[in-house]
């Protein structure tokens, strides 16, 4: 990345699509829009387009797989050969795989999973279109997913991404910025306990600049929380508004 | 002791609903003194108690409940039966013959099958086992006819209204039998498959409108409307 065609922030402070810096992506949610799963969520963050469905519980197979003393939670993140550029073989690659833990890891947290033993859930994550940041909007729609499901939960989990490109640190990564910029921290957050349930980090950063990065992290996952409540109440709600 | 919701506000899993000295009820946990919801749902207080009633929640088998289910394998000894909860229910083939099961001479097909639906109750249920059922009481086995709708278990509670005064209104309506399966499963046998819809019709009623007040007027309303206007296609037809 040593040749930048074009500037990541302009004169103005400005970033490539207008955002200032500390700025979330418009972000549109739904909730329960696949009939057939259980749970389900929709999420639209700038041009990521997600769609998280869940599962169960019910009895696990194959069997062995079953714990004794609490449920299993299995997790499948995928991308759609239409969701880049260049086409992306169906197959699940290294990357999804990696994501797909990290994705369970950041949501078991918040189950109660002690409650149903022998039993199992399944997410399934696909990204239709994919512009930076998914693993961030897959956590956020997925976990808005399983409340939507009905599973017993301690908290939801919000999730953003944060980071440093052109020496500034910058909110909420889009794609260009993520393979251009010199720092990617993705962040998932369990807002009620403030507890985080997942932090990586890509690049290079001071421990300075790793503090502010991550709070401005946090910051988004507030925000990105009450569009999770919003959302998932506003199911119930258009219900009573349509009679009264 | 501050609450931070009011009654009936619908809350999400981890909302902070009371701090101090309460009790926790339905689809709520503790941390300490502070009372979180686990569901969403709405908000309900009894005394000291805090319960969610959940609007999203699956069927937990209980000990004593009637549940309605599927037969799904007929095993050596007895069925593996559906019945809408995370764990598979066993139906032992003793239940159903009421003497003893003999392998050699019953083949237990005939009297279940694979697809067959039965109301039953949960006889034996905990955490390291399967519910297991029994038909051995008046009303319970195979069921031969009528119709099956699926709702939110849940909103069982819903269909019957205060002390069963919405399940009497429509069996007084329709002229049909209902059998409620509290797993969400109902089963409705009436004299014709028109009588039978009105009362699937009201359940769906029920089932879409249960959080919003008033639930019985409408539904009697709505019942009584449709009879009216059955009656004049079907006279109009004469």
């Amino acid at each position: 990345m040593s040749q930048k065609t074009e500037k990541l922030i302009d004169k103005k402070g400005l970033r490539l699509d207008g955002r200032k810096p500390d700025e979330l992506r418009p972000i549109k949610m739904e909730v329960g829009i696949l009939s057939n799963a259980e749970g389900s969520a929709y999420i639209e963050q700038g041009k990521n387009k997600i769609l998280a469905a869940v599962f169960g519980p019910k009895e696990m197979h194959p069997k062995h797989l079953a714990l004794p003393d609490r449920m299993v939670i299995r997790c499948r993140y995928h991308m759609a050969p239409f969701s880049v550029q260049e086409r992306k073989s169906p197959s699940p690659s290294r990357r999804e795989i990696e994501l797909s833990k990290v994705i369970r890891e950041s949501l078991e947290p918040t189950v109660f999973m002690e409650y149903y033993p022998r039993t199992g859930i399944d997410v399934f994550i696909e990204v239709l279109q994919a512009d930076g940041s998914t693993r961030c909007a897959s956590i956020t729609a997925a976990s808005v997913a399983m409340a939507d499901a009905g599973i017993p939960m301690r908290d939801l989990v919000a999730a953003c991404s944060a980071g440093k490109v052109d020496d500034t640190i910058i909110l909420d990564l889009m794609d260009a910025e993520d393979k251009l910029g010199s720092a990617d921290v993705p962040v998932a957050l369990m807002p009620n306990h403030n507890a985080v349930t997942l932090l990586q980090m890509d690049g290079i950063l001071t421990a300075e600049e790793f503090e502010k990065t991550v709070s401005l992290a946090l910051e988004g996952c507030q925000k990105i929380y009450a569009m999770q409540k919003e959302a998932l109440k506003t199911r119930y709600v258009s219900v009573k508004e349509v009679e009264e | 002791m501050p609450t931070f919701f009011e009654r009936r506000q619908i809350v999400t899993p981890g909302d902070l609903i009371a701090e101090g000295d309460y009790i926790t009820g339905e689809n709520t946990y503790a941390e300490g003194n502070r009372i979180y919801a686990s569901r969403i749902g709405i908000v309900e207080y009894d005394n000291k108690k805090i319960n969610v009633v959940a609007l999203r929640a699956f069927y937990i088998p209980r000990v004593g409940d009637i549940v309605i289910g599927t037969v799904v394998e007929v095993g050596f000894n007895g069925w593996t039966v559906y019945i809408n909860a995370p764990y598979e229910a066993l139906l032992r083939a003793s239940e159903v013959l009421s003497r003893p099961f003999k392998p050699q001479k019953d083949e237990l097909s005939q009297f279940l099958n694979v697809g067959d639906l039965v109301v039953a109750k949960i006889s034996a249920y905990d955490r390291a086992h399967n519910p297991q059922l029994s038909v051995s009481e008046p009303g319970l086995g195979k069921i031969t006819r009528g119709q099956i709708i699926k709702i939110t278990s849940t909103k069982i509670p819903r269909v019957i209204g205060r002390k069963g005064s919405m399940v009497s209104m429509i069996t007084q309506e329709t002229g049909c039998q209902i059998i409620l399966g509290l797993n969400g499963v109902i089963l409705v046998t009436g004299k014709n498959p028109e009588d039978e819809e009105l009362a699937l019709m009201a359940i769906r009623k029920i089932e879409e409108e249960s959080h919003i007040s008033g639930l019985t007027d409408r539904v009697t309303q709505m019942l009584k409307e449709e009879k009216k206007g059955g009656k004049i296609k079907n006279e109009s037809k004469n």
